[in-house]
C-alpha cells in the first residue's frame, strides 16, 4: 500500500506548528499504525531529517502512553470497527493511497511537547488530589473480612480498566477530563473500601480537574465514544450523584 | 577459541543476609535482627527509585509512607505506564481460601520445582510467606479483582498447579495492581514524600567510597543531563527481553540502569535465563515491532498442529483433511498433550518450523553463518474447531471471547473460521543483578527489586509469580531490609561538585556526544533487529556451543560496527527518541554477549535454558546437578575483556532435588 500522510510538526511548546505531508511505500495491511510511522521515521532517519515524534510503550493496548487524532477522530475510532487504542489500529482499516490526517490529542489541559506528543500530566495531578484510598501498606485487614457484593465489584472493574490516554479530553469540544475523572470516582465509589473517604474525594479531585484547565462537561459524549476501553458515560451521572450529595456533608464526613 | 577463553573464574559468593535456622523462621528472625531507624529520622533520609512498576511503584509508596524522602523516576510520561501493567493471567497467593490444601509450604515448593531448582531457598520460601499480604493490601487499596456471588474473592487454577491459588482481575490483572500501586504513590506524591521525575531516564549509577550514592538522568524533554544523589539507590527496572528486538515487552524496555549497575560492579546473575512464551501471535513481517501475547490458557481447549507435509503448508488448514494434520503434542507428549510446560511447547512449535512445517506468512530469514537468505513461515495453528463442536461456539466464545476478538483485530482473521496461528515470543527474563536475601546488590547501597533482580524464579518462572514477586519486594521486603542499611545513615553529604559526581557527569555527556558525532549510515533500529535475530537464533529456544561461539564473535563486530556506523539524528537538548533507543541499544549490545557467554558456559538444559548437547535419548531436557547447582553472578571487567564468573552454590536444605518427566 501507499499512504499519503499529513503530520502535525511543531518543534516544541513555544513555537508555532504546522501539517507537513509525506509519502509511505511499502506499507503492508497487516502492520499497525505506528508500525507505518517507523516505517517513515525509519526512512526519515537515512535522509538525515528528524523523525516524528510520538509517544507509545507497550503496544497492545493497555499501558494508555500512545494517542492521536486520526482523520479527525481520537485514536482513529473513525477508522476501526471496535473502539481501540492508537497502537492496535492496522494498516487494513484504509485504502491503499489513503491520506491520512494525524495530530496530537488537542486540548488546553495537554500541552504540545513535540509534533504528537503531549504532556498528560495533569491526569497525574488528579489522581493526587484523592485517587485513592488511605491505606498504608503492612496495615491492611485479611482480604475477606470485607466482602464487596459482585455487581458493584463488576462495576468498580469496567471503571477502573480507564488507561488514562487522555482520548477522551481530545474528543471532548469543551476540552474537558469528566470521564476520567470519573472513572476513577466511580471504581472508588463502588467498593466499601472506597466508602471512608467518598466524598470528599470528589470535590477535591474535582476541584484539581477544573484548576488544571479542563474544561467543563455538557453531556455531549464524544468521550465515551472514542474511548478504548468503553468506559460508560454514566459513570459522569455518578461523579455528579456524589458531588451533590457532598455538598450537605460538613467535610464530606 | 574454547570456552574457557570466553570467562574467568572467581571466588564463590554466598548470601549472608539469611539467618541460620528452620525456613518458617527465617523472615522473621531477620526483621527482627535488623536495625531500625527512627520515624523521626527518616525525615532526614533519602531513597532513590527507579521504575514506578509493581516492584518500583510499590517501593516508593511504601518507603514514602515510612517518611523517607524518596525520588522516583520513569522513562515513561507517567507512572501509570510501567510494563507490569500488560500481565493479564493473575498474581498467587497461598491463602488457601479454595480448602484445597495450599500453604506456603506449598507455593514454596511449587515455584522452586516450577524454576527447575535454579532458585534461593530462602528467598522463595520468603516470597510464599508474603504472598498472603499482597493480597490484603491490594483489596484494601481498591484494586477489583474477580468476586464470587457472596462477594468474596474468586481463585482460578494457573501455570499447570494442582491448587486454585491465582487471583486474577479478568485478564488485565498487572493493570488493576499496577494502578493499585500508582495510587498509592500519588498518594505520597501529594503528600510530599516522594518527589516523581516521569521522563527521566537513568544513565549513570554515581558510587562513592563503593557505595551507591546516586544516579545521572537524562530529562528526555529538555535533554539535561542531572545528578540525583540520596543514601540508597533502588533499582526496580524490569527485564531486558528487549534485547531480542521482538518480545512481549513494552517498546522503552530496557538494559540500561541494570547495565550501567553492572560496569560499576554489581554482578549480573543467570542472564541467559529468559523464558519463552508458546502462545503470542506469530510475526507478520520485517517491520513488526513488537509481539503480543495471548494467555496460554487457550491451551485448555486448542489443539495445536501442523500439515505432515510442507507442501500444505499454504494451503488453507480448513481444506487440509485430518489424517494429514500433524498434532504433535499430542503425539509426542501423550500425557500431557497440548498442556506441556512452555519451554516445551515453545521449543516443539520452532522444531516444526525448522522442519519447513510452519504456516502463515513466510517471513525472510538470513543464516548468519553463511548470509544465504531463505523464507520461513514461523507459526502453528491453535485449533478450536473441535472445542467448538463438542462445547458450542457460544461456550467458546464464553470462555475466551475477549482473547479472540483481540487475535482478530490484530490478524483480521477469525478464528471461529480458521484455526488461530500462535509461535513463541520472549516474555519473561529471570535473569537479572544479583542480590543478596536482603536485596542488596553486590554494591553496598543499591538495592534491587521485581524482575530487574534474579531471586526468586530460578530457570524458569511460574505463570502468576511475576506479579507476585514485584509486589513482595515492593510492599515488604525492601521497605524492612533496607532500615537496616540506613540504620548506619546519613552518610556524608555528596554535593554537585563531588568527584564522584563530575565524572560520572561527565561519562554521560561524552557518551551521548559519541552517539551524536558518529553520524553513520545505519539506523539504530538496523541494529537493534540485527541483534536480535542473532540473540532469538542463537540464544533462544536452543542453545548449541557451536552457535554461541559464533554469536558472541558476530555480536561484537556488530558492536564495533555501531559505535562506527549508527546513525543518530537531532541533537541531546531535545526530546530526541532516536538518541534514547540508541543509548539502550548500545547497552543491549555488552548484554546480549554476557547473555551468550553464560549460556556457553551453563552446558546443561534447565528450566528456560534449552542446550542441545545436554538432552536425554528422546531429546528432553538434562540438568546437571553435578556441575550446574549454583547461581551464575558475573563480574564485569571492562569493555571487550572476559568477564568473571562467581558461582553461588545453591544448597537445597527444604526440597529435594528432582528431574521433571513429562511424556
Amino acid at each position: 500500500m501507499i499512504i499519503n500522510l499529513r503530520v502535525w510538526r511543531q518543534a516544541n511548546a513555544q513555537s508555532a506548528g504546522k501539517m507537513v505531508s509525506y509519502r509511505v511505500e511499502n506499507v503492508s495491511e497487516d502492520m499497525s499504525f505506528l508500525e507505518m510511522l517507523d516505517l517513515l521515521n525509519e526512512d526519515l532517519t537515512v535522509k538525515g531529517e528528524e523523525p516524528i515524534a510520538f509517544d507509545h510503550d507497550c503496544r497492545e493496548g493497555i499501558c494508555g502512553m500512545c494517542g492521536v487524532v486520526i482523520n479527525g477522530a481520537a485514536h482513529g475510532r473513525a477508522s476501526s470497527p471496535v473502539p481501540t487504542t492508537t497502537c492496535q489500529l492496522h494498516m487494513r482499516s484504509f485504502a491503499d493511497g489513503a491520506t491520512i490526517d494525524v495530530e496530537p490529542w488537542r486540548a488546553g489541559a495537554f500541552p504540545v511537547i513535540k509534533d504528537l506528543v503531549v504532556d498528560r500530566t495533569a491526569f497525574d495531578r488528579i489522581i493526587q488530589a484523592g485517587g485513592f484510598i488511605s491505606i498504608n501498606a503492612g496495615s491492611a485487614p485479611e482480604a475477606h473480612s470485607v466482602p464487596a457484593p459482585k455487581i458493584q465489584a463488576d462495576r468498580a472493574f469496567d471503571a477502573a480498566t480507564c488507561i488514562g490516554c487522555g482520548a477522551c479530553v481530545a474528543a471532548c469540544p469543551n476540552g474537558s477530563g469528566m470521564l476520567f475523572t470519573a472513572a476513577k470516582i466511580t471504581h472508588l465509589a463502588m467498593l466499601p473500601q472506597g466508602q471512608p473517604e467518598r466524598y470528599t474525594r470528589v470535590k477535591t479531585m474535582l476541584a484539581q480537574h477544573d484548576a488544571d484547565g479542563f474544561g467543563g462537561c455538557t453531556n455531549i459524549g464524544e468521550c465515551a465514544a472514542v474511548c478504548p476501553k468503553s468506559i460508560p458515560l454514566d459513570t459522569i451521572s455518578a461523579l455528579n450523584r456524589d458531588l451533590m450529595k457532598s455538598l450537605f456533608r460538613k467535610d464530606g464526613k | 577459541m574454547t570456552v574457557t577463553d570466553f570467562f574467568q573464574r572467581g571466588a564463590d559468593i554466598r548470601d549472608t543476609k539469611a539467618p541460620a535456622g528452620a525456613i518458617e523462621k527465617k523472615w522473621a528472625t531477620r526483621k527482627f535482627q535488623a536495625a531500625l531507624v527512627n520515624p523521626a529520622n527518616r525525615r532526614k533520609l533519602s531513597i532513590i527509585v527507579v521504575g514506578t512498576g509493581l516492584a518500583g511503584g510499590a517501593a516508593a509508596a511504601t518507603l514514602g509512607e515510612a517518611g523517607y524522602n524518596v525520588l522516583n523516576f520513569c522513562y515513561q510520561d507517567s507512572p501509570r505506564r510501567a510494563h507490569s501493567i500488560a500481565a493479564q493471567g493473575g498474581i498467587n497467593a497461598a491463602k488457601n481460601y479454595r480448602n484445597d490444601n495450599d500453604s506456603t509450604m506449598r507455593l514454596f515448593y511449587d515455584t522452586v520445582k516450577g524454576g527447575d531448582y535454579r532458585a534461593r531457598e530462602t528467598n522463595v520460601y520468603r516470597l510464599a510467606e508474603v504472598s498472603a499480604n499482597i493480597i490484603d493490601q491490594c483489596v484494601a487499596q481498591g484494586v477489583p479483582f474477580a468476586r464470587e456471588y457472596g462477594g468474596l474473592l474468586d481463585n482460578r487454577s494457573f501455570g499447570g498447579v494442582q491448587v486454585q491459588r491465582t487471583f486474577y482481575a479478568r485478564g488485565q490483572t498487572g493493570q488493576q495492581l499496577l494502578i493499585g500501586a500508582y495510587q498509592s504513590l500519588e498518594r505520597q506524591v501529594a503528600a510530599g514524600t516522594v518527589k516523581m521525575h516521569a521522563r527521566h531516564e537513568m544513565l549513570e549509577l554515581i558510587l562513592v567510597d563503593g557505595r551507591a550514592r546516586g544516579i545521572v538522568t537524562r530529562n528526555m524533554v529538555t535533554g539535561a543531563i542531572e545528578a540525583h544523589t540520596a543514601d540508597a539507590v533502588v533499582l526496580a527496572t524490569g527485564g531486558y527481553g528487549n534485547v531480542f528486538f521482538l518480545s512481549t515487552n513494552a517498546m522503552g524496555c530496557n538494559i540500561t540502569a541494570s547495565w550501567r549497575a553492572h560496569r560499576k560492579g554489581a554482578y549480573m546473575a543467570n542472564p541467559c535465563y529468559t523464558q519463552i512464551h508458546p502462545t503470542c501471535i506469530p510475526v507478520h513481517g520485517d517491520t513488526q515491532s513488537k509481539l503480543t501475547l495471548m494467555s496460554e490458557s487457550l491451551r485448555n481447549d486448542g489443539r495445536i498442529w501442523v500439515p505432515k507435509r510442507a507442501e500444505d503448508c499454504a494451503k488453507d488448514p480448513r481444506q487440509i483433511p485430518e489424517e494429514d494434520r500433524d498434532y504433535y503434542l499430542e503425539r509426542i507428549y501423550p500425557a500431557f498433550g497440548n498442556l506441556v510446560p512452555r519451554d516445551i511447547a515453545s521449543r516443539q512449535a520452532k522444531n516444526m518450523c525448522d522442519e519447513g512445517r510452519g504456516v502463515g506468512p513466510a517471513v525472510e530469514e538470513v543464516d548468519h553463518v553463511t548470509g544465504e537468505k531463505r523464507q520461513v513461515r514461523r507459526g502453528v495453528y491453535l485449533d478450536f474447531a473441535s472445542a467448538i463442536e463438542r462445547m458450542g461456539q457460544k461456550a467458546v466464545e464464553t470462555k475466551y471471547g475477549n482473547l479472540f476478538d483481540m487475535y482478530a483485530q490484530i490478524t483480521g482473521e477469525n478464528p471461529y473460521e480458521t484455526p488461530m496461528r500462535i509461535y513463541p515470543a520472549v516474555h519473561y527474563t529471570m535473569g537479572g543483578l544479583w542480590v543478596d536475601y536482603d536485596l542488596m546488590s553486590s554494591i553496598t547501597g543499591l538495592y534491587v527489586a521485581g524482575e530487574a533482580n534474579f531471586s526468586d524464579h530460578g530457570a524458569n518462572r511460574l505463570g502468576a509469580s511475576a506479579l507476585m514477586q514485584g509486589l513482595a519486594d515492593g510492599y515488604f521486603v525492601l521497605p524492612n531490609t533496607i532500615n537496616d542499611y540506613l540504620s548506619k545513615a546519613p552518610f556524608d553529604k555528596v554535593e554537585q561538585d563531588h568527584p564522584a559526581v563530575v565524572e560520572a557527569l561527565a561519562a554521560v555527556n561524552e557518551r551521548i556526544g559519541r552517539l551524536l558525532s558518529i553520524q553513520g549510515t545505519r539506523t539504530v533500529d538496523s541494529f537493534h533487529k540485527e541483534l536480535g535475530n542473532i540473540m532469538w537464533e542463537y540464544c533462544g529456544m536452543e542453545r548449541t556451543e557451536e552457535g554461541l561461539t559464533f554469536a558472541i564473535g558476530r555480536i561484537r563486530e556488530l558492536r564495533e560496527e555501531f559505535w562506527s556506523n549508527v546513525k543518530v539524528t537531532g541533537v541531546n537538548e531535545d526530546f530526541n527518541q532516536t538518541l534514547e533507543r540508541a543509548g539502550r541499544v548500545a547497552d543491549f549490545l555488552e548484554l546480549g554477549e554476557l547473555m551468550c557467554v553464560d549460556a556457553l558456559v551453563r552446558r546443561e538444559s534447565c528450566g528456560g535454558h534449552f542446550r542441545a548437547e545436554s538432552q536425554t535419548e528422546d531429546g528432553e531436557a538434562l540438568r546437571h546437578d553435578d556441575e550446574f547447582l549454583h547461581v551464575s553472578a558475573w563480574e564485569y571487567t571492562g569493555a571487550g575483556k572476559a568477564p568473571i564468573l562467581h558461582k553461588e552454590p545453591l544448597e537445597y536444605e527444604f526440597i529435594e532435588l528432582k528431574q521433571r518427566s513429562y511424556k
